[in-house]
């Protein structure tokens, strides 16, 4: 971040010019603006993607459900979002223009790798002028391919985009990143990916707004029920899955032991 | 120079001789498709209690030539509804990669649990076919859409015309003067629909693949059938839902082929007398 003495210096009114020790400080307000946004994480498993977004609520006027985080691109690829949303749309449907010219270039699904370079040159463009500003928003790409099975990218404000095997953004990005990485990954199935993200999206919301009613909102990409079977470790299922909700009775479960596992002190729960 | 000015700077006739104009443009109108070129015969289909059955043989002619023995002209469109498509092997590529893949996927973005079923594919379909007709620029193609819609098993033809047609046999191209007579033994109207059990109903379809074998000079011994049904699921809010089930069977060689009654065929072939 800028430090005080950089802001009022005229180095952070516009894009396209470099404040003298090098740094675009447009694109740190960015980053900013998806700091205050709700935990988006992105769990990358043997058999395919689990994506899972903490959404804060505005109103108790909202209908439940409504205002959904994560987005379908293609059949293969899903994108949760963090920062602001009409951003986070506007870059959700610039991903599926993508998609959908490349299935008619080459007639095939995008590969997730591929998906996240073209949105990482997207996003990058949105620093180079002073006519516009950055995304205020970071982008966790998940979903699965032929070439390379389950793919986990992140994309920034700055451009820049990473593969992960498990991908943190908004709010409580430290605290889910910490129990990220306690996991086996990318070594564990979408199933028991699905209870885990549920209790870091819990956790991670009780470490940063727990004043706030939130949502949440889980998506999978994966290939047929039990593909994981057989896989060894470190060998990953190939092949195009399906981007979509995970099923309400599985949410609810994972819900129900994320609870449980707030209220007994976090983490014993961990192994299972 | 004279003084009709459409003459000036062109060759002289008195010259010349008249001017050959033709290679400059066609009297013809504008052409568009007026006959298929690579094309696959008869689908066939039949309802029974609980589902639909369809089925089309693997080949695509190129004239009276089996040119592809490998084409699948059944197709599964979202998750309630197969497209079979007779006619011509291109318009039914176009009519699936850039039409309804593009539409089964934006479909999905909503997420909202809802699929487009079979009725809402055949409807798109029927309107699509009738707007190119209208512009004298048909797609080449018959087909049938078979699945499940509203509770109830769907089956309905359109073809190049825009012409709809629904019914509990229904089959396109030769299988039309073939299949469907045959069909219509067990399967006479909609109220007989409920007394024909799966089994039935595919042994019926089975054995129309296997007439048209015999008959039909465009057709293959080699086929997929694809059956669709429905079963109930409970949710975890305790209410049961139904979900549509696609059954497919692919390269399907027909069984038990009997020539005997081609020794009986006068008037064409080898036979001198």
């Amino acid at each position: 971040m800028p430090s005080s003495t950089s802001i009022g210096t005229g180095y952070d009114l516009s894009n396209s010019v470099f404040s003298p020790d090098g740094r675009n400080f447009q694109v740190e307000y960015a980053t900013k603006a998806v700091e205050n946004g709700g935990t988006a994480i992105g769990i990358r498993c043997k058999d395919g993607v689990v994506l899972a977004v903490e959404k804060l609520i505005g109103s108790k006027l909202l209908v439940p459900g409504s205002n959904k985080r994560i987005a379908s691109v293609d059949n293969h690829i899903g994108i949760a979002c963090s920062g602001l949303i009409p951003d986070a749309r506007h870059f959700t449907s610039r991903a599926r223009t993508e998609a959908s010219n490349w299935r008619k270039l080459y007639r095939s699904p995008i590969p997730i790798s591929s998906m996240a370079d073209a949105m990482g040159g997207y996003a990058q463009l949105y620093t180079l002028y002073s006519s516009v500003r950055p995304f205020g928003v970071t982008a966790i790409i998940g979903g699965m391919d032929e070439a390379g099975g389950p793919g986990l990218w992140m994309v920034e404000p700055s451009g820049v985009g990473w593969g992960y095997f498990g991908a943190a953004t908004g709010r409580g990005r430290q605290a889910a990143k910490a129990e990220l990485e306690k996991l086996p990954l990318p070594n564990i199935t979408v199933e028991e990916a699905v209870k885990q993200a549920a209790r870091i999206i819990y956790f991670a919301h009780d470490d940063n707004s727990k004043d706030k009613d939130f949502e949440l909102e889980m998506t999978w990409v994966r290939l047929e029920k039990g593909s994981a079977e057989g896989l060894g470790e470190g060998v990953s299922a190939k092949g195009w899955g399906k981007h979509e909700e995970v099923p309400k009775e599985l949410v609810a479960e994972a819900e129900r032991l994320a609870k449980e596992s707030m209220e007994g002190g976090g983490d014993e729960e961990m192994e299972e | 120079m004279n003084h009709f000015p459409e003459a000036w700077g062109r060759p002289r006739n008195d010259v010349y001789g008249v001017y050959d104009a033709s290679h400059l443009q066609s009297s013809m109108p504008n052409q568009h498709t007026q006959s298929p070129i690579v094309t696959g015969t008869s689908v066939v289909a039949l309802k029974f209690n609980g589902g639909v059955v369809i089925a089309a043989d693997n080949l695509a002619s190129y004239g009276s030539l089996a040119r592809f023995t490998d084409i699948e002209r059944l197709k599964q469109v979202g998750t309630h509804t197969i497209v079979g498509a007779g006619g011509d092997i291109s318009d039914m590529q176009y009519l699936h990669e850039k039409l309804l893949d593009p539409l089964i996927i934006k479909e999905e973005y909503q997420n909202d649990g809802h699929h487009l079923r079979a009725s809402h594919i055949y409807r798109y379909l029927s309107k699509v076919l009738y707007h190119r007709r209208s512009k004298f620029n048909p797609l080449w193609n018959t087909l049938l859409v078979a699945g499940w819609d509203d509770g109830k098993p769907f089956l309905a033809s359109a073809d190049l015309l825009g012409t709809t047609f629904s019914a509990p046999a229904l089959s396109t191209g030769y299988g039309a003067q073939l299949a469907v007579p045959l069909l219509r033994r067990i399967c006479p109207d909609e109220a007989a629909v409920e007394n024909i059990t799966r089994e039935q109903a595919v042994a019926a379809v089975e054995e129309c693949m296997k007439v048209l074998f015999y008959r039909d000079a465009r057709s293959l011994s080699k086929y997929s059938l694809a059956i669709i049904t429905r079963e109930d699921v409970e949710s975890a809010e305790g209410e049961t839902k139904e979900r549509v089930n696609i059954e497919w069977k692919k390269d399907i060689e027909l069984q038990n082929q009997s020539w005997k009654f081609a020794e009986g065929i006068r008037g064409y072939g080898a036979q001198v007398v």
